[in-house]
């Protein structure tokens, strides 16, 4: 038998708004336990949500940015369950009228691109969190992210693959990263991403019966615990078994998803109209205005990298991954470096530095003019591309200028012709085993004798003239 | 609408974390079958074409601007729980996992 | 002035303590004495706050001695329901599961009250969670109705009548859902508003029904009414569902002739249920307005019928979500054999809520119960549009609707409790006025046999208090009757 993956993607997303979705307590849950919380996130008896504009703002961002159509006319619904980490033992979302629906997100994996639909996202508050590890026979519950304000996106059944999952996942993150709405830290639980999977027969229309995983703590737990699923349920079906619909927990120690059984009834959420809140009305004039503070969007600034910089699809990919990578090389470009030897930099000996030392580009002590700086002393044939290398190292610790080491060290490169003939004639002179090698024919030794020269000169020898002056030398006598 | 069973009070009860003996059960039965018995009246009117009334006022965008106010002092927040260790609030464990 | 101080309307003495005639203390302990000899045979109060009231007082007085404004309630005795959160003392809704609970905050009108130097005397009693007709709902006393110590004072607002009425207090803020400010206003012989929807916060009113809860004053008289609803309407903030209109001031309608006005009588409030004497007290009360110069003619409200079944769906499903919140784990009673959170969440809500919350538990969570969520709550919700078109429509053809507050007079104790639907067909007459979102508000209008009060429901467009008020007043000076003081025996 063989068998297609159907798997929809559920992703929540805390916005980072200032105060909550419903109160003005701080956005800000790793405060100590219960200490951003007031009447209303603590579900008080007697008090009333008013809904964080902010939110709806930040909401109809990451839908316009999904290609999404924004609900003219929309509402928040109670969702009720009982959970000690649910204040009012109802959660506020939006059940039927969702504030985005029917969008796209464009993914690429192995080259190919793909659509992924996106049937809705809609705005509801986060529960508090418990902790199991205060004594025996308790749990703790702190308020603090109770109310933090969270986007639920939801993809239609179009992924067919643990690695579709992750490229979505990937294109998603890049996406909000740009509209600067999340911090989308999926070990911190800022974005959690729930995937329902199921398997059917190639070829079949009808969907499978569906399982629902949860606690997946990374992209790639999502990959690993679809991959997990979807052998488990083949296995099932091969021996002539029927998957059973379920909520299944991710256990990444083990690799493994299990069980998670629920009552019944603890699916029937009862939804109806928060009559609390008052309908979301978003007309035309607010959407232009959202959509006209949208940033330019991962996608058209890769294209723009490829044809206002010349940079291969690979480059401008790589560049434009992380918005704030993306804007380092433009103001790198704008500060008078070129293009690709900016992108070069940028990705290889910038990147390995930030990486070695746990930094983001944003904190990076070297700024993109500093950058250009140092790119304009290889262009000038001031210091050599090996030097240079020990110049970013030393920028990237200290701070300073290019300019202000390469001075301060000594390391302007020595083009003068007749400095570098002395120092020739003295390596040839010192080495004549080598000289008499290569004039044998063994063109090898011809390496070894610029070695040598470059060492005499600390390095700081223009190597096109070394190896030029090294060449007339060794054709003379 | 189909006649209120006593398995329909036993799910609703479980839906609202109410625990009900069989005397109470039966005493529910009876009065809820009651008053649904009453309320079957809405039945008389047809409301084709008629939008439900979510809210009485004509009120839309109603929203809080993105300000952070301050919070309650903890000790306030805690102060009527029923059992607190001055940090969390305290529950018995939480076994399954929503 | 003769009569002790704990019998002075709400302006009078305001202008006394604000001329520095009387002091606010001297007016505190007048009405605190009355308390402590007469609410024993009365029990609106749940809880006195006698230092509290005294020193409240004190501070009015600095501010008068100071020349200060102390606002335009300075001195005023006011007592509120159990479900208004106040920051000191508890807030129990009348219920077991908040017995002792402390709020953090205090609601909207509360500090509206305050700061226009009000003097709280105590919290009153109630239907458990507002639920109820009669206030025999409260787990913890029963309140008596002042004019028949063995009847009700109505409900669910049953300490907050029963204290204006029995001179307990002069102003009380109550809560109406259903008639919960009205009907027991009626059975006590006092005024009692019920707003329009979104006149008056509702933050920090403990809630049954989100979309149909409304508080409002009970008073001696329409002057205090209108010197109340000054106080505690206007937009708020923290209620996304607060209007943000203009308050007009209501004392400025406080006058003696109706010209111009035309008054509606829906005939589908009277028809043969209605007992003959509280129709009559009702007819003579109309003809007082007419010779006042207002016009009278017949409009209808045809789903006035449906009124009853559509608001204990949708109260009942709000309600529902709304009491979901008390289990334990915040504040509150739980159950101390709970070993288990499951355990602890049956054993709260079982142990902790009488039988009526439960019954409207259970209804308003069928309500919403996969597969009948159709059936019952959106058809509760169109057939309430159809509720409000009939306003409207009537209101097309007049300014204000006068119908009786309650079919009878109030009942004995015991009469109803056997039978929910008995006692929820007693409030047939307000109902539709919460479901329409609607301002109505029940005046005095004579004692049937001489004994019992009985109420005439003003009803009126929405935002139109002043209307209302504008009618009480005219009415009250034009009747030409006093309904006199309750004996109390
Ligand atoms: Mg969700
Ligand atoms: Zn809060």
């Amino acid at each position: 038998m063989e068998f297609e993956t159907v798997i929809g993607l559920e992703v929540h997303v805390e916005i980072s708004t200032r105060s909550k979705i419903f109160c003005a307590c701080a956005n800000n849950f790793h405060a100590p336990p219960n200490t951003n919380v007031c009447p209303v996130c603590l579900g008080m008896p007697g008090v009333l949500p008013v809904l964080n504009r902010a939110m709806v703002e930040a909401s109809a961002a990451v839908g316009l940015a999904l290609n999404c159509s924004i609900a003219r006319w929309s509402k928040m619904d109670r969702k009720n369950y009982f959970y000690p980490d649910l204040a009012k033992n109802y959660q506020i979302s939006q059940y039927d009228l969702p504030l985005c629906r029917d969008g796209y997100l464009d993914i690429e994996v192995g080259g190919a691109a793909k659509r992924i639909g996106i049937r809705r996202a809609h705005m509801e508050e986060d529960t508090a969190r418990s902790t199991h590890t205060l004594g025996p026979g308790v749990s703790g519950v702190d308020f603090n992210r109770a109310g933090v304000p969270l986007l639920e996106i939801v993809t239609e059944p179009d992924i067919h693959s643990a690695e579709e999952a992750y490229a979505y996942l990937t294109a998603l993150k890049q996406i909000l990263m740009y509209l600067g709405v999340s911090d989308c830290n999926m070990e911190e639980g800022s974005l959690r991403a729930e995937p329902n999977i199921s398997i059917r027969q190639k070829g079949s229309t009808e969907l499978g019966v569906k399982t629902e995983v949860k606690n997946v703590a990374s992209f790639s737990g999502v990959q690993k615990a679809i991959e997990f699923e979807v052998k488990r349920q083949a296995k099932i079906l091969r021996e002539g078994g029927q998957v059973q619909q379920e909520t299944r927990g991710w256990d990444a120690d083990r690799g493994v998803t299990l069980s998670q059984r629920l009552k019944e009834s603890a699916h029937d959420y009862r939804y109806f109209p928060e009559p609390d809140l008052v309908p979301i009305v978003v007309d035309e004039a607010w959407e232009r205005r959202i959509r006209e503070s949208l940033p330019e969007l991962p996608k058209a600034r890769r294209e723009r990298f490829k044809t206002v910089y010349a940079l291969s699809e690979y480059d401008a990919g790589v560049l434009i991954a992380d918005r704030a990578t993306a804007n380092y090389f433009e103001a790198a470009v704008k500060a008078g470096a070129a293009a690709k030897p900016a992108a070069n930099w940028i990705m290889s000996e910038l990147q390995a530095l930030l990486i070695g030392a746990k930094q983001s580009i944003a904190a990076c002590k070297i700024g993109p003019a500093q950058l250009a700086g140092l790119i304009g002393l290889i262009d000038s044939g001031t210091i050599s591309g090996k030097i240079a290398k020990d110049v970013i190292a030393e920028m990237f610790t200290s701070g300073k200028d290019a300019k202000t080491i390469v001075e301060a060290r000594g390391l302007v490169q020595i083009s003068d012709v007749s400095e570098i003939e002395t120092m020739v004639r003295e390596v040839l002179a010192q080495h004549p085993g080598p000289v008499a090698e290569f004039r044998s024919g063994k063109a090898k030794a011809k390496g070894f004798l610029v070695g040598q020269v470059m060492k005499a000169m600390q390095g700081k020898g223009n190597p096109q003239v070394v190896n030029r002056i090294l060449d007339e030398q060794l054709a003379k006598e | 609408m189909a006649q209120l069973t006593l398995k329909d009070v036993e799910y609703v009860a479980a839906l609202a974390q109410l625990s009900l003996d069989e005397a109470a059960k039966a005493r529910m039965l009876g009065d809820l079958g009651n008053i649904l018995g009453y309320i079957e009246k809405l039945n008389e009117i047809d409301t084709t074409g008629v939008e439900p009334m979510m809210h009485v006022l004509d009120l839309a965008n109603v929203y809080r601007e993105d300000v952070v106010g301050p919070s309650l002092d903890r000790a306030l927040a805690l102060k009527n729980a029923p059992n607190t260790d001055g940090a969390y609030f305290l529950v018995p464990k939480i076994l399954d996992a929503e | 002035m003769t009569a002790p101080l704990y019998a002075g309307t709400a302006r009078e003495i305001r202008d006394r303590v604000r001329s520095g005639a009387v002091s606010a203390v001297a007016v505190a302990e007048s009405v605190l004495g009355r308390i402590q000899a007469v609410d024993g045979a009365v029990g609106a109060y749940i809880d006195v706050w006698g230092d509290h009231a005294l020193s409240m007082a004190a501070k009015v007085d600095r501010r008068v001695k100071n020349g200060e404004d102390p606002g335009p309630l300075a001195g005023v005795p006011v007592g509120l329901k159990d479900n208004l959160c106040t920051s000191y003392g508890t807030t129990t809704c009348a219920s077991k599961i908040l017995k002792g609970f402390e709020s953090p905050y205090d609601a909207t009108v509360v500090c509206r009250l305050r700061d226009a130097g009000a003097v709280f005397l105590g919290k009153l009693n109630m239907d458990e969670f507002a639920m109820g007709s009669s206030t025999e709902n409260s787990s913890i006393q029963k309140t008596r109705n002042p004019w028949d110590l063995g009847r009700v004072p109505g409900g669910s607002s049953g300490g907050a009548a029963a204290s204006v009425a029995a001179e307990l207090a002069t102003i009380t803020i109550g809560s109406d859902t259903g008639g919960s400010i009205r009907q027991p206003a009626a059975f006590c012989g006092c005024l009692g508003m019920k707003p329009t929807y979104g006149r008056v916060s509702r933050y920090g009113l403990i809630a049954f029904a989100s979309s149909l809860d409304q508080i409002g004053p009970f008073t001696k008289n329409a002057e205090d009414l209108a010197i109340a609803m000054n106080v505690v309407s206007g937009h708020d903030p923290l209620d996304a569902t607060s209007a943000a209109l203009p308050v007009p001031d209501y004392t400025t309608f406080l006058k003696n002739d109706l010209a111009g006005l035309t008054i509606g009588l829906p005939k589908e409030f009277y028809t043969d249920a209605l007992g003959g004497p509280m129709r009559e007290s009702i007819m003579r009360a109309v003809d007082v307005l007419k010779g006042l110069g207002a016009k009278v003619t017949e409009v209808s409200l045809p789903h006035t019928d449906y009124g009853i079944a559509v608001y204990y769906l949708i109260a009942t499903a709000e309600a529902s979500a709304n009491l979901a919140r008390f289990d334990g784990v915040r504040y509150g009673y739980r159950d101390p054999s709970a070993t288990t959170v499951e355990e602890m969440y049956r054993g709260t809500k079982t142990g902790g809520f009488g039988p009526e919350v439960k019954r409207r538990i259970m209804l308003g969570t069928y309500a919403l119960s996969s597969g009948y969520y159709d059936a019952y709550y959106l058809k509760a919700q169109k057939v309430r549009a159809l509720i409000r078109r009939d306003f409207d429509e009537a209101f097309a053809q007049c300014d204000v609707i006068i119908t009786p507050t309650t079919p009878t007079p109030a009942f004995k104790f015991g009469e109803k409790t056997d039978d929910p639907l008995q006692m929820y067909l007693s409030d047939i007459y307000t109902n539709s006025v919460n479901l329409a979102g609607v301002p109505g508000l029940s005046v005095p209008c004579g004692l049937i046999d001489g004994k019992l009060p009985a109420g005439m429901q003003i009803i009126g467009k929405p935002f139109s208090e002043d209307t209302l008020i504008r009618v009480a007043h005219a009415y009250e000076k034009a009747r030409g009757f006093e309904m006199g003081k309750p004996a109390i025996k």
